[in-house]
């Protein structure tokens, strides 16, 4: 990594409300994807979601998003009182990079879909930041797949909501660039209130500050487990492979195949 | 770290491609040309069903004022046409993208609009529009319409869900969302439906010239072939598919141009 990359001492602008989503339900085709589902983001936490692939992860912080449309229902509240809509930032499995703009046009692309003027010296910053100053005039077919990443994740800070919503953000990544994303992320968003969902129990114990399992169907949330530490969590170290097996349990494994 | 830049690969020094580009047209042409010949000889035809290569160049350079002053008539009618269909199909499409209830009405027309035989439309658009261009224009302008209609609406209808999620995730308005994501998602499809649409102008033009008119090739070659002037008739024909194929080049040239973003695998065999 750079060795420009250093955690910042304090968060800038930490996020200082709850969200609490309550009696929350979604159904596809008159089947329920989850229903009378409770989840509460704290203030300024890192919240991981797992859970086996179709489960509803997604559907999840979609919901959150304000993107699920359809047989929808439950209250998302703020504590602030003041509404969740316009306040969230998404980041999605796919870079979602416009390829007819460039890396850096692709950063200030919510400045000009709300027809407000970009701030073209702080997305060079955040571009720099995420590592990609030499590359802001590219487009995205030019670009590797951890830095289009990189990109999408400028893009997301370049946003500045209190609220981050990521959907798989890392997993199309090889491990290497994974790693460096991940440690990337967790600094560069301390502060923020993040709902992160995964498929990789070690990354949800790498960055989650609360890692909750979402299975069944329809599917329920279990209780939350907290790694201790800051993150990015060093992660072989024994309490933490002990709550990988913990969540590997949840997720439904045999206790064998989980066994650290 | 190191920025993995993706550079075309040259398996051919570029010197030898560029001569082969150039080369390659030609060879196709005379080729073509020697075929004709051997066809000429190998039948036995007689001028006045089949007129040698020679023939007709020396109809083409004898007569060139005559064929360029028609030729000038087809190609306004057909340019004039072109970026009429397309513009008419342009605005067709995006209120059929944006609004549902255009789209359930637009659509059923559009495709009973296909079901009419162009050909017999010629008469009546020469009725009401008379002898001159206005004719030609509209009935190029009406085989264009819907190659352009059909694919900029399926490009406007495939954008990427994902990109239309994260623009409301900003907030974008409807506007900007069509005029930031939509619309340029769309343009490579457009960009095919324009080219088809190059091809296809040409034979528009033609067909309302030879229904009424008293200019153009479609006019010279009807009157070439009454009068048995065979060498004049295929004089108009390479004429036309000169012309067809220089439009159909410089407009996929500046389409590419324009999308330099579209993905292209074709690009590196040139």
């Amino acid at each position: 990594m750079r060795s420009t990359e250093q955690a910042p001492p304090t968060a800038q602008n930490p996020t200082k409300f709850d969200i609490a989503l309550r009696g929350g339900r979604v159904a596809f085709n008159a089947t329920d994807i989850f229903h009378d589902l409770d989840l509460t983001l704290q203030a300024g936490s890192f919240t991981c979601l797992l859970g086996p692939s179709g489960v509803g992860k997604s559907t999840l912080l979609r919901y959150f998003a304000g993107l699920v449309e359809g047989d929808v229902s439950g209250t998302i509240t703020c504590s602030d009182n003041i509404p969740l809509a316009g306040r969230v930032a998404y980041m999605a499995q796919q870079d979602l990079l416009l390829p007819w703009r460039t890396v850096h046009e692709n950063v200030v692309l919510g400045a000009v879909l709300r027809g407000e003027k970009p701030k073209h010296d702080k997305a060079s910053h955040l571009l720099s930041e995420v590592g990609l100053a030499d590359a802001a005039h590219l487009r995205p077919a030019e670009l590797s797949g951890g830095m289009k990443q990189r990109a999408a994740l400028a893009r997301t800070l370049m946003e500045d909501r209190p609220v981050v919503l990521m959907d798989e953000p890392f997993s199309a990544l090889d491990p290497l660039n994974r790693l460096r994303l991940q440690e990337l992320a967790a600094r560069v968003l301390r502060g923020k209130t993040v709902l992160l969902v995964t498929h990789d129990p070690l990354e949800a114990l790498r960055l989650g500050d609360r890692v909750h399992v979402l299975s069944g169907s329809p599917a329920r949330l279990q209780d939350a487990i907290t790694p201790k530490g800051q993150s990015p969590r060093n992660i072989a170290v024994p309490d933490i492979l002990a709550q990988q097996a913990e969540l590997l349990g949840q997720l439904g494994a045999e206790p064998s195949e989980g066994a650290a | 770290m190191t920025h993995q830049i993706n550079h075309q690969t040259k398996s051919k020094p570029l010197s030898e491609r560029r001569w082969l580009m150039l080369a390659r047209p030609l060879i196709i042409v005379v080729a073509l040309i020697a075929t004709w010949q051997v066809l000429v000889i190998v039948t036995g035809a007689p001028k006045y069903m089949l007129p040698t290569p020679a023939d007709v160049w020396t109809t083409l350079i004898a007569r060139h004022d005559v064929l360029f002053d028609h030729a000038q008539y087809t190609i306004a009618e057909t340019v004039i046409g072109l970026f009429a269909g397309a513009a008419l199909g342009t605005l067709a499409a995006i209120p059929m993208a944006l609004f549902s209830p255009v789209r359930f009405w637009l659509m059923p027309i559009l495709l009973v609009s296909q079901a009419i035989p162009f050909f017999a439309l010629a008469p009546l658009l020469v009725l009401w529009l008379g002898f001159g261009l206005a004719s030609k224009i509209a009935m190029a302008a009406l085989i264009i319409f819907f190659p352009v209609t059909v694919a900029f609406f399926d490009g406007l209808s495939r954008t990427e869900t994902g990109w239309l999620d994260l623009g409301r995730t900003m907030g974008a308005s409807r506007w900007r969302l069509l005029t930031h994501i939509r619309l340029p998602a769309a343009l490579p499809a457009f960009a095919s439906g324009f080219r088809v649409a190059t091809a296809v102008a040409p034979i528009g033009a033609v067909i309302g010239e030879w229904v009424g008119s008293s200019h153009g090739l479609g006019y010279l070659m009807l009157h070439a072939n009454a009068r048995v002037q065979i060498d004049m008739v295929f004089a108009c024909l390479l004429i036309l598919c000169a012309f067809s194929i220089t439009q159909y080049f410089i407009v996929d040239r500046v389409l590419r141009a324009a999308l330099p973003w579209q993905p292209d695998s074709l690009k590196p065999a040139q």
